[in-house]
């Protein structure tokens, strides 16, 4: 980058353009309308970036992102603790919420199994949801991890592993489109697929 | 290679995909005319994306390709086997991982050539098949081995030259291959080879797989042949295999 561009604008178009989905340009053009844009703007987006790291964790019963422990979906006594749907991300608890249809509880793995990637069942939260199933007495395991290969393969490992406890493992409904992410299933799909699981 | 065109048609099967900026996947594929390519397949984790396809990991897909500056770019992409069974079955799916995991650590980019690529085709369709998959394994390590000029020695000992006897014999890495007893004495290296883990492997190495493929082997003889396989791929990679760790977990826990 030219000289005529000082430190501290180069920084952050270099801090943007690591951003998934954002191109050097767009770096560029976010960096320039912050540099014009009111003081106080700056400031809140600075001090939510610090917030973000700072103030969130895991949820210690499901692992979602949560700024309380446990999470306000945990929390919730209204909420059916006898159902648990698993998710390989947080943004899919978003995505299975907007459906609206959905009264229990979730469990986030933070991704799936890919051996060819050297990702096993030792780095997700797989243990800990055997042991929450033995412990807070769920009936029902929903497996909502993304259909696809690594979804699929983390699907069939949890219903070995949650065999032995006795629990019903049942998985979405096919009709989602193999290959694509739960992230991006519009709500109506994903509500049929929901309402449509089956047993493994 | 035809390196002017903007872009080209050609088969290739997804050997790794990861996701790449909002809706995209960066995949790893295998083509028998390009060797190994790096492309994006844009709105690949869209359900909707209806002229990418759904490039499934391990697929056998037609591929329209266009050349970018950095990165190509999956213009079309046609399932033509989708290898199904490999994501039924925990197992075989995890024995694919493994096929995949070797051809990936054994090519660099450009110099893989149609024989890798259509030995990775033919694998995965046999593990689709009801033939053992530990046959397939060890069948396609020994002709993936050929392909990298690393063929074990398995008809002379490694260290002597001469013809092996019909007896148990030991075999080792660093040698590159089977070893006899004699030659074997004072050195510090290498595992005991039976017999009839010697045979397997002989004809596994020299019979097309319909021949091998019948070959009725015993858990022991299993397990023994692939201890001594793994051993040798380790010790040729310097690496550690991954899928190899996930399939002794399933097996332990199957217990
Ligand atoms: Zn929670
Ligand atoms: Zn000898």
């Amino acid at each position: 980058m030219s000289k005529a561009v000082p430190q501290s604008v180069t920084q952050l178009i270099e801090a943007f353009s690591r951003l998934p989905g954002v191109g050097p340009k767009t770096a560029s053009r976010l960096t320039y309308y912050l540099l014009r844009a009111p003081d106080e703007m700056t400031q809140t987006l600075a001090a939510a970036l610090v917030d973000l790291k700072t103030k969130t964790r895991y949820c210690s019963v499901c692992f979602n992102i949560t700024e309380d422990d446990p999470c306000p979906i945990c929390a919730d006594s209204g909420r059916d603790a006898t159902q648990v749907v698993v998710v390989e991300e947080p943004l899919d608890v978003l995505a299975v919420e907007r459906t609206g249809a959905y009264q229990g509880r979730y469990h986030v793995l933070h991704g799936a199994i890919s051996p060819v990637e050297g990702i096993g069942p030792e780095d997700l939260k797989i243990r800990e949801l055997v042991e929450r199933v033995q412990k807070e007495g769920v009936l029902e395991v929903i497996v909502a991890t993304n259909p696809g290969m690594e979804g699929d393969a983390t699907a069939m490992y949890l219903q070995r592993q949650l065999a032995p406890t006795g629990v019903k493992t049942t998985r979405l409904a096919r009709g989602l489109p193999t290959g694509g992410d739960l992230e991006y299933v519009d709500s109506i799909t994903l509500l049929r697929a929901l309402q449509g699981r089956h047993e493994i | 290679m035809p390196s002017h065109e903007r872009s080209f048609r050609t088969p290739a099967v997804i050997l790794r995909r990861q996701d790449f900026g909002e809706a995209d996947r960066l995949l790893v594929v295998l083509t028998p005319g390009h060797g190994k390519l790096r492309a994006i397949a844009k709105g690949a984790r869209k359900p909707a994306a209806r002229k990418t396809g759904h490039v499934e990991l391990f697929a056998l897909v037609d591929m329209l390709i266009s050349r970018g500056r950095e990165l190509h770019i999956v213009a079309q992409a046609e399932t033509r086997e989708p290898f199904l069974p490999l994501r039924e079955d925990l197992v075989r799916g995890t024995y694919a991982n493994h096929l995949v995991e070797l051809l990936d650590r054994f090519t660099a980019d450009q110099d893989t050539g149609r024989a890798e690529f259509d030995l990775l085709v033919s694998a995965l369709g046999w593990l689709c098949t009801d033939a053992d998959p530990r046959l397939v394994a060890r069948y396609y390590e020994l002709a993936l081995l050929a392909l990298a000029g690393f063929a074990p020695s398995l008809h002379q000992c490694a260290v002597g030259q001469e013809s092996l006897e019909p007896q148990d014999q030991f075999f080792s890495p660093p040698d590159g291959g089977a070893i006899c007893p004699e030659h074997r004495a004072g050195l510090e290296r290498g595992t005991p080879l039976s017999l009839n883990a010697l045979k397997a492997l002989r004809y596994m190495q020299t019979r097309p797989w319909e021949a091998a493929r019948v070959l009725n082997l015993n858990g022991p003889l299993h397990l023994e042949l692939e201890r001594v396989m793994l051993a040798y791929i380790t010790y040729i990679l310097e690496q550690r295999l991954q899928s190899v760790e996930f399939l002794k977990r399933l097996r332990r826990e199957e217990r």
